[in-house]
């Protein structure tokens, strides 16, 4: 183990000049207490992120009814997934709702974290009430959301039929759906992004703005030569974080439609998390629920990945 | 342990005759878990009645969620399957009771506790359901369907259509009929819809045809898909694209949120409406619509659209007291006041024959003898035999059927979607 190299001093101090006992209490103080100490995170981690995740792989390959039987089924839920076009609606549904979602909400909450970055009066109250979406509970928001695409009685569609828009069923529509429930997660996670952006902003050295100035470069030259690269670190974890909120996305949609994990009547909406929750919970097809957690977990690697390699390139002339 | 906790099964008194297991130390809490929007189980006056007479024993109403196949029965089969969780009392829909039936682990056996003396008080088919193949006695019939047809009365009275229960009755003695009337009224109210949505119609019209065609409608009774050889499906999927077609709906998808805003601002003028639906309307109306709905016959005639039944889940830890409030809720003084109170039609028949029951009127709805319109046909009713997997199914099956209405669906296509979707939900 590479901590042996750590307690070395120590142990050579101590050796000579304590009894056998506590000198073995010691040493063991110093071995077991950094493991000690750091076990929170991996006892927390293995119970609710290593044990799932490998129960989960385990009744992936079987056929597990969880009113009942269990078969073994080998890749059986996996090839069966691969040709269910349900499980590929939801995918489309859950990127699309993703890039609707995310663009807008990244360039919203720099521009947002770049106003807040500024000098001005009550600078603290109007930074912390960028958080305000985050806190409210997004049983509050969807049902206040839920109302307002409401297709009789909503107030988006009374505004779009003031400009001579006809009615649009929010719901039963996918495009209008995901526009919906895009603006949800918007409103929601928009200002969090923009708090951590601040945040970065921050850390950039305010000599590089000073030179810059005497330069003679503009404000938004400056953001665009100074901030933005410089935020490239702030910007991976922003865009990560996301990805995985995004691709996972579930209490917006399921909300949407009253709780039916169906998003919709034609799963307009339905995006891969609520496909996995409908297959365990209401098919009570445990075994393929856990195959399709799987695949969405793949889905996330590959939207990381893509991600990563499409913001490290961000406001960079490399 | 064989309490005699009912001695009631002969008309003894029914709430008094547990002996309130007199060391009154702590209060027992009795959660019962119930699903369905408005007033639902009509519970409550009759639990308040029973907290006030056991400080022993108090019940704890929790109505869930009003989604029974969505919300309901996935968390209590989760509940039910980890151990713990679920209430001491729990409400199942007849649509889940062939999965509930089939896994008699998760029940207590309510024969230890004196209930099969209830035999007497139940039509033969619901007192059945309520046993498993091993025999084991897991629940207890609350209400039954029965079928009317709720419609606003105001409006009627606004598009020039005769407003008289009786005189509306007789405008439709067939589904056809109900339609044409439909279209006088679409043209005079232009901003109302005949019907809410192509579902609630369907349920009530797929529920008569299975009467004709041996009691069953997706399943067999050995538990075989049928939705693509049953007639009944046909049928009523026909009359529900008919609907659609000719633009009669408002396209609101029963038990939703915009469906209960919906029967509030009176997107709709008819709704169909099994007993249990009346406590549901008038919940959902509020006490604005008091007086503004009206209960008229159904066209075609009769059938038996839901009702639930109440089962004591093994992990129960006062299985003893649950049994008993299952009695209570049962018995057929308080089914009889569920029904004066809300609509919910007994499934007891002592209830039934009850002539408060017979004679019974229901304020909300413009004092409308809602005994005379279900209480007459109880006992006639035939039980639809409802598969394990019928949840789902009827889930798939309503889902293509809104999406007709929705758009999302094309009519041409829609009844192979259906039978397509059902195959897959039954899988």
């Amino acid at each position: 183990m590479s901590l042996d190299t750590l307690p070395r001093a120590s142990r050579n101090t101590h050796r000579r000049d304590r009894p056998p006992g506590r000198r073995w209490r010691s040493r063991l103080d110093v071995k077991a207490m950094p493991y000690f100490l750091v076990s929170p995170y991996f006892i927390l981690f293995a119970a609710f992120g290593l044990f799932p995740l490998a129960f989960t792989l385990y009744y992936s390959l079987y056929d597990y009814d969880l009113t009942g039987t269990t078969e073994w089924a080998g890749l059986g839920n996996y090839t069966a997934l691969l040709g269910d076009d349900d499980f590929w609606r939801a995918t489309v549904n859950t990127v699309a709702m993703f890039v609707i979602a995310t663009v807008p909400q990244m360039l919203l909450a720099l521009f947002l974290a770049n106003a807040l970055n500024k000098h001005m009066r009550f600078r603290l109250p109007i930074r912390m009430s960028v958080l305000l979406p985050l806190v409210t509970s997004v049983v509050a928001v969807a049902v206040v959301f839920t109302q307002l695409f409401a297709r009789d009685w909503g107030l988006v569609n009374y505004l779009l039929g003031l400009v001579g828009v006809e009615n649009t069923n929010w719901r039963a529509e996918r495009i209008p759906s995901w526009i919906a429930i895009a603006t949800m997660v918007d409103w929601r996670w928009t200002g969090y992004n923009a708090i951590i952006f601040l945040a970065g902003m921050q850390t950039i050295p305010k000599d590089l703005y000073e030179a810059a100035s005497i330069d003679g470069a503009s404000r938004r030259r400056q953001f665009w030569q100074i901030t933005l690269p410089m935020l490239r670190p702030t910007m991976i974890f922003v865009v990560l974080n996301s990805t995985i909120g995004g691709l996972t996305l579930f209490s917006e949609p399921m909300t949407f439609y009253n709780g039916n994990p169906d998003g919709g009547s034609q799963g307009q909406f339905q995006t891969v998390a609520m496909f996995v929750y409908k297959e365990a919970f209401r098919e009570f097809d445990y075994g393929y629920a856990s195959a399709a957690a799987w695949l969405l977990f793949l889905l996330i690697l590959i939207g990381a990945a893509i991600n990563f390699l499409f913001v490290r390139r961000i406001g960079g002339t490399r | 342990m064989a309490l005699t906790v009912t001695s009631c099964g002969s008309g003894g008194t029914p709430e008094s005759s547990a002996p309130a297991s007199s060391a009154a130390a702590q209060p027992v809490t009795i959660r019962v878990q119930t699903f369905g929007g408005g007033e639902n189980f009509g519970y409550k006056n009759a639990i308040a009645k029973w907290n006030a007479e056991h400080k022993d024993i108090q019940i704890k109403h929790e109505n869930l969620t009003d989604q029974f196949e969505q919300q309901y029965w996935p968390q209590m089969i989760q509940w039910l399957t980890s151990g713990s969780g679920a209430g001491d009392v729990v409400g199942i829909d007849e649509g889940g009771m062939g999965l509930a039936k089939a896994r008699t682990e998760w029940w207590a056996d309510l024969k230890e506790y004196g209930l099969e003396s209830r035999k007497a008080d139940f039509p033969a088919w619901k007192w059945e359901n309520g046993v498993a193949a091993d025999g084991k006695i897991f629940a207890l019939g609350t209400d039954i369907g029965g079928m009317s047809l709720c419609y606003r009365k105001d409006l009627f009275e606004k598009a020039g259509l005769p407003s008289n229960r009786d005189e509306v009755s007789a405008l439709w003695p067939s589904w056809d009929e109900f339609m044409n009337v439909g279209k006088k009224f679409q043209a005079k109210v232009k901003d109302t819809k005949w019907a809410d949505g192509t579902n609630t119609l369907y349920q009530v019209v797929l529920y008569q045809e299975a009467a004709k065609n041996g009691n069953v409608s997706y399943f067999d009774t050995s538990n075989n898909l049928i939705v693509d050889k049953n007639p009944a499906v046909k049928t009523a999927f026909d009359f529900a694209m008919k609907m659609s077609q000719q633009g009669m709906t408002a396209k609101l998808r029963n038990f939703t949120d915009e469906w209960a805003t919906g029967t509030q601002k009176g997107s709709f003028a008819t709704v169909g409406c099994p007993s249990w639906m009346l406590g549901v309307v008038s919940g959902n109306a509020g006490d604005d619509g008091k007086g503004k709905w009206d209960v008229a016959a159904v066209p075609g005639g009769g059938g038996n659209w839901g009702g639930s039944w109440l089962a004591v889940p093994k992990q129960s830890k006062h299985p003893k007291e649950a049994a008993m409030v299952a009695d209570y809720l049962t018995q057929a003084q308080t089914e009889a006041s569920i029904f004066t109170d809300f609509g919910n039609m007994p499934s007891n028949t002592k209830a039934q024959q009850d002539p408060a029951v017979q004679g019974a009127k229901n304020e909300f709805f413009n004092d409308a003898p809602i005994g005379e319109i279900f209480a007459k046909s109880a006992a006639s009713l035939q039980p639809v035999f409802l598969g394990v997997k019928h949840a789902q199914v009827k889930n798939a099956v309503e889902s293509v059927i809104q999406g007709m209405d929705d758009g999302s669906v094309p009519y041409d296509k829609a009844w192979q979607q259906l039978v397509d979707d059902a195959v897959k939900a039954a899988g």
